[in-house]
């Protein structure tokens, strides 16, 4: 298998804040190493910031497990995506995934 | 035309891709429309691996040939599982807000809506789903 599909996640905790830096492609394969860690940080997080600025390609599973955060943090707090590159900003917004959570 | 035949096991996601950008590559594709195709490929042949075969396993073929003015690019999925059209499947809607929304659906809404033509067929007991795209 080649090494094409790679994410690297980078966790950084400040209280109840949670940066999570990805860096590479969040696909199929690597969607569930993000869900795993975004189901650790939920139970005491108030704010999740998903800083994109390495991630230059995302599909359907990636899509899902942003939904799936967003949704845990629905009624206790608050969800930030941030510095969209191009292909993902693409994505966002044909999907309408734009509207679902603050974009800076 | 060039093919790739591998078991339709989504762990094999990274290889079928990287047989798709070579060519695409080699035809002067630009960037983001290979990673808009990169996207599509990986929707369709992740559909197969889960769905196609139920718990069993099976191949899924892969073809693609680059044809020119327009620059364009033609890649067909083909298996031999169950009888399966995804394109009939309904589009989400991408107007609910986050707490309304469903999670499934939109892999295949994103190939509808980024290729320039999605076909499905169902032949000779075989799936065959073709897209097209120009590469511009």
């Amino acid at each position: 298998m080649s090494s094409k599909s790679h994410l690297d996640i980078k966790v950084n905790k400040d209280g109840a804040e949670y940066t999570f830096l990805l860096n590479g492609r969040l696909d199929t394969i690597t969607s569930p190493d993000l869900e795993a860690k975004i189901n650790e940080a939920t139970p005491d997080a108030e704010k999740l910031i998903f800083d994109l600025s390495k991630l230059d390609y995302i599909s359907s599973a990636g899509l899902r497990v942003l939904l799936g955060a967003t949704q845990a943090m629905e009624d206790k707090g608050e969800m930030v995506v941030c510095n969209l590159t191009e292909p993902v900003k693409e994505v966002f917004e044909l999907t309408g995934f734009s509207r679902l959570f603050t974009i800076k | 035309m060039k093919e790739l035949i591998v078991e339709a096991d989504r762990m094999n996601l990274s290889e079928v891709q990287a047989f798709i950008d070579e060519q695409l590559e080699e035809a002067g594709c630009p960037m983001l429309t290979q990673t808009t195709i990169d996207i599509a490929v990986e929707e369709l042949f992740v559909n197969i691996a889960s769905y196609a075969y139920g718990d069993g396993s099976g191949n899924a073929a892969v073809q693609v040939s680059v044809n020119e003015e327009p620059l364009s690019a033609e890649i067909t999925f083909i298996d031999n599982g169950k009888q399966y059209d995804p394109l009939a499947k309904a589009d989400p809607d991408i107007t609910l807000s986050a707490k309304e929304r469903k999670r499934g659906g939109l892999g295949i809404f994103m190939v509808k809506n980024t290729m320039d033509s999605v076909s499905y067929e169902y032949k000779d007991g075989k799936n065959i789903l073709t897209i097209k795209k120009n590469l511009n």
